[in-house]
């Protein structure tokens, strides 16, 4: 009966956040430097006045440690520096500039494939064992092997070249431009949540305060909707927390093949070109929305699970 | 008319390794106001067979024969249908509390459904309705308690709970199974004792499972033996208790611990183990393991029954008892015994 149990849980958990972030951050940095290779090498070397000039621009002509505390004691006030492959260009502005959009379909992927994927994966549980179950968890096995490179340029070429009915690509801040995308990215998470929804539930399902439910009389919508939804649910929110992270930092792939621009291919190009500070800049930016998501589900688990409210300290 | 009358009833499973026989062909009524004990060891298919009255089968499994409450056969009713008797006026209590109750719902909203569904009461009646009915089976604080989840009642509460749920709806019958089974002794006597007092009070006919027959002996009017599947032997509590004829009874009888006797004596078990209800042997079910088996057990016995309604199932002669045809249409004995 201490109330106070998820104030106090909460509090820890934004503590434990600043440990978390620093050990990603100080890892992520000497990660990248020891990778063979510098945002400066190219084919032909740089003539050696200005390769020098360019290491004391961006101070990578200091001591490795000097370095780390020059860029800690940066990104504290929330600069992320300038990128050294996008020039005129801040890392800031560039997570600033990618985001929004992929924002807007991995977390409209996000949301469609929660309802769809819940909303299958019930209906196959309640049919358990049924030819409309076998045919649903055979779809959902396919929409989780059939990778998103096989599954995007067959949407384009069906619904775009041939029906001519939505773009083939490009971006545009539209509903028509959103939703290829949105459907490639969620069509796996649906498969996956359908997946996982129907194993909790027929778990549910067997449980014995089900069966006190049905035995007081109540209609199935009841039965499903206020005794078998909520834990039922658990395991797809903690499925959610860093699948939803994964959705909304871009995926590579759908940025490629729909020409959008996201904040995915920023992972891959800055990894590539050594930009020391895009790659630390985008590390750091995925794990707090990581740190921000498992917290959410954490928020959402102890609202859903009375047990965990009082189960702590 | 009995309020329920149960026909032939069978229950079978179907399972990768085949046809599971739980319940094999049981008869017996329960009139208003009367408390009927059905007794037998685990997988004697006592559960299943209040399960299958209740449609609470599992997927697999099928339930024959006929379930008449009210005179009506509970067993041909749509889930819909069943949905108007269950809960209102066939109410369910289980054996452990500790599952039964919803540990994501508070007390409150798991009982106020009952009757916010059945009865239509608003939320405010069907708040206080609860309450009442917890401080009836004396929960302390009921309406500051009412608001906890589950896990926040000991195991005796939380059985308390149920019952004062199962109530709600003032149900004609009561179907108890193993309602003491995982609960402390001293827990399960203050159980025990609150279902017979309730039940003086609202008239209500029991059906109450249970393998434990110190249990049985206070608060029931007549008592059905089951095993395999079967009934092996049913009558009031002195037929059983005083008279009992069925070797399997009077096994389960002396096999009950009691305080009268030197410690250093043996417990009294029955040899052996139920049969395989995937292939029962033919003839007496029990033949395997009783002491007085024959060679003649190995066909189907008589059902012996005397003046009073004492039945039992076996070839031995049954005192003053005459054996009964113990065909399917002239099992419904038991049921006809207590109709005018």
């Amino acid at each position: 009966m201490k109330q106070t149990g998820l104030g106090h849980h909460f509090a820890s958990r934004l503590l434990s956040l600043v440990p978390t972030l620093l050990m990603l951050i100080t890892i992520a940095f000497f990660l990248i430097r020891v990778a063979p290779g510098g945002p400066f090498d190219t084919e032909k070397p740089l003539p050696q006045e200005i390769r020098a000039n360019l290491d004391a621009k961006y101070h990578l002509d200091e001591p490795l440690l000097q370095q780390y505390f020059r860029y800690m004691g940066q990104i504290v006030t929330l600069d992320f520096g300038p990128s050294y492959q996008y020039k005129d260009w801040t890392v800031n502005e560039l997570i600033a500039s990618g985001f929004p959009a992929s924002l807007a379909i991995g977390g409209t992927a996000m949301l469609l494939a929660f309802v769809m994927g819940t909303l299958i994966g019930v209906i196959a549980a309640i049919r358990q064992n049924t030819a409309v179950d076998y045919s649903i968890m055979g779809m959902a096995m396919m929409g989780i092997s059939i990778p998103n490179f096989v599954v995007a340029p067959l949407l384009i070429l069906v619904l775009a070249v041939y029906a001519g009915w939505l773009p083939a690509g490009g971006w545009e801040w539209s509903f028509r431009h959103m939703l290829l995308p949105v459907i490639t990215l969620a069509l796996p998470v649906i498969a996956y949540i359908a997946r996982l929804t129907r194993g909790s539930m027929i778990e549910v399902l067997h449980s014995n305060y089900i069966r006190t439910a049905r035995a007081k009389g109540l209609p199935e919508r009841i039965v499903l909707g206020r005794h078998a939804m909520k834990p039922a649910l658990l395991p797809v929110i903690s499925y959610m927390g860093p699948a939803t992270a994964g959705l909304i930092t871009g995926s590579v792939v759908i940025e490629r093949i729909y020409s959008i621009p996201g904040l995915g291919s920023y992972f891959v190009q800055g990894a590539l070109n050594r930009d020391y500070t895009l790659v630390m800049g985008v590390v750091i930016f995925y794990g707090v929305i990581i740190i921000l998501m498992n917290f959410i589900v954490d928020m959402l688990y102890a609202w859903l699970n009375p047990k965990i409210r009082f189960d702590e300290g | 008319m009995s309020l329920l009358e149960v026909k032939n009833l069978q229950v079978s499973f179907a399972t990768p390794e085949g046809e599971v026989h739980a319940v094999n062909g049981i008869d017996f009524a329960v009139s208003t106001g009367e408390t009927l004990a059905i007794v037998g060891e685990s997988g004697s298919g006592k559960s299943q067979l209040v399960m299958a009255i209740m449609g609470l089968l599992a997927q697999n499994g099928r339930a024959s024969g006929q379930a008449l409450f009210k005179g009506e056969d509970l067993l041909q009713k749509t889930p819909r249908e069943l949905n108007k008797v269950r809960g209102s006026q066939i109410a369910m209590i289980f054996q452990d509390p500790m599952t039964s109750l919803n540990p994501y719902l508070t007390v409150e909203q798991q009982m106020t459904e009952v009757v916010m569904y059945h009865q239509k009461l608003g939320r405010h009646e069907a708040f206080e309705h609860a309450v009442e009915m917890l401080r009836a089976v004396r929960i302390p604080d009921a309406e500051e308690r009412i608001h906890e989840y589950p896990h926040e009642y000991s195991g005796g509460m939380r059985q308390r709970v149920m019952i004062a749920m199962s109530l709600l709806c003032e149900p004609d019958l009561l179907i108890a199974d193993e309602p003491t089974t995982a609960l402390d002794v001293t827990v399960q006597a203050q159980i025990t004792y609150l279902i017979g007092e309730l039940r003086k009070k609202t008239r209500m006919a029991m059906i109450l499972i249970t393998h434990d027959l110190a249990v049985v002996a206070g608060i029931s009017d007549r008592i059905l033996v089951m095993y395999a599947g079967q009934m092996v032997e049913s009558g009031t509590v002195e037929d059983i208790f005083y008279r009992a004829h069925h070797p399997y009874t009077r096994g389960l009888l002396a096999s009950v611990p009691r305080l009268d006797r030197d410690a250093s004596d043996d417990l009294q078990a029955i040899p052996g183990n139920p049969p395989n209800l995937l292939a029962l042997p033919g003839g007496c079910c029990f033949r395997d393991r009783c002491t007085q088996a024959q060679e003649i057990c190995s066909q189907p016995p008589p059902m012996w029954r005397d003046e009073r309604g004492h039945r039992s199932r076996c070839v031995l002669e049954m005192p003053d008892g005459r054996v009964e045809n113990d065909s399917a249409g002239e099992a419904g004995s038991a049921a006809e015994e207590s109709a005018p």
